[in-house]
């Protein structure tokens, strides 16, 4: 069966038996890894592996999504085709490979909490050390005073630290929606204590 | 822009937002329709749109699955 072949022919020979199963399951695999090794070397950025590493990381993302795919095969309703459809597990297996690869080699110390960070985050001039200093203090009083202590421990690590999202959700075993949830609601009550304090206002901004 | 105005940009929240669950979901569907139109497919859905413009590791997973449907050339309509 080929990629181009109508999807329910896929369901229907993934969801049954015999020899036809066993060659879907075959093709599929192979296609799989081949989209795993493709997206890959595509974020290789982000990565930084090649050869044999690379190879191995796109075997475990081909066959992570494999097991997915199987899993939720009665969930695919045909609204594309039915390899855009499977392909976009082999993404998030590749961005949940990505994210566990970080902590080999963590390009910053993660425990020192580094206020000082902040303004270059978000492009403040370096020689303006007064709005520099007025900003830090500003954020850091609405992060302690009005965020829990999960969501300050999440606005630490994704700004401060500019640890990845995928890479502290699989630190935190939990998912990427999770925790950008918690940023989500961190967010909002930054804003909203921002504006009561008279540093921003109360006016939406216009995104690009 | 920069500094504060950077950081207001970050913190605003919109209640449209589906979340990474609500954009993982259809991305396959989003994915079809934006390489066709990004803005037929943000039209039909909204709410992914808006998500994918602030959660860059969302808008990394659907540019791969852009990528891989221009490379196998099939858009939306096509079997």
């Amino acid at each position: 069966m080929g990629a181009a072949e109508p999807p329910d022919e896929w369901v229907a020979a993934l969801g049954g038996d015999g020899a036809g199963r066993e060659q879907a399951v075959a093709r599929l695999h192979e296609a799989l890894v081949r989209v795993a090794r493709s997206e890959l070397n595509r974020r290789h950025g982000q990565l930084n592996v090649s050869g044999p590493e690379l190879d191995d990381l796109a075997h475990q993302a081909a066959a992570d999504a494999m097991v997915a795919i199987m899993a939720r095969l009665d969930q695919f309703r045909g609204e594309s085709r039915f390899t855009t459809w499977a392909y976009r597990f082999v993404m998030f297996e590749v961005s949940a490979k990505i994210g566990r690869h970080f902590w080999r080699r963590p390009p910053i110390a993660l425990s020192a909490e580094d206020w000082d960070r902040l303004p270059d985050r978000f492009g403040f001039d370096p020689a303006g050390e007064s709005e520099r200093r007025d900003f830090v203090r500003a954020v850091r009083r609405a992060v302690e005073e009005d965020l829990t202590d999960h969501q300050r421990r999440i606005f630490v690590t994704l700004v401060l630290d500019g640890v990845p999202l995928d890479a502290l959700a699989e630190k935190l075993g939990t998912s990427r929606n999770a925790i950008y949830k918690v940023m989500f609601d961190a967010r909002r009550k930054l804003r909203a204590s921002l504006v009561a304090n008279g540093y921003l206002n109360d006016e939406p901004v216009r995104r690009p | 822009m920069s500094g504060w105005s950077a950081w207001a940009r970050f913190l605003q929240t919109d209640p449209s937002d589906v979340g990474c669950g609500g954009a993982m979901e259809v991305m396959h569907v989003y994915a079809e329709l934006a390489v066709g139109s990004e803005q037929t497919a943000a039209e039909r859905y909204p709410g992914v749109a808006t998500h994918l413009r602030i959660c860059d590791p969302c808008a990394e997973d659907l540019a791969g699955l852009m990528t891989l449907i221009r490379a196998n050339g099939h858009g939306p309509g096509q079997i």
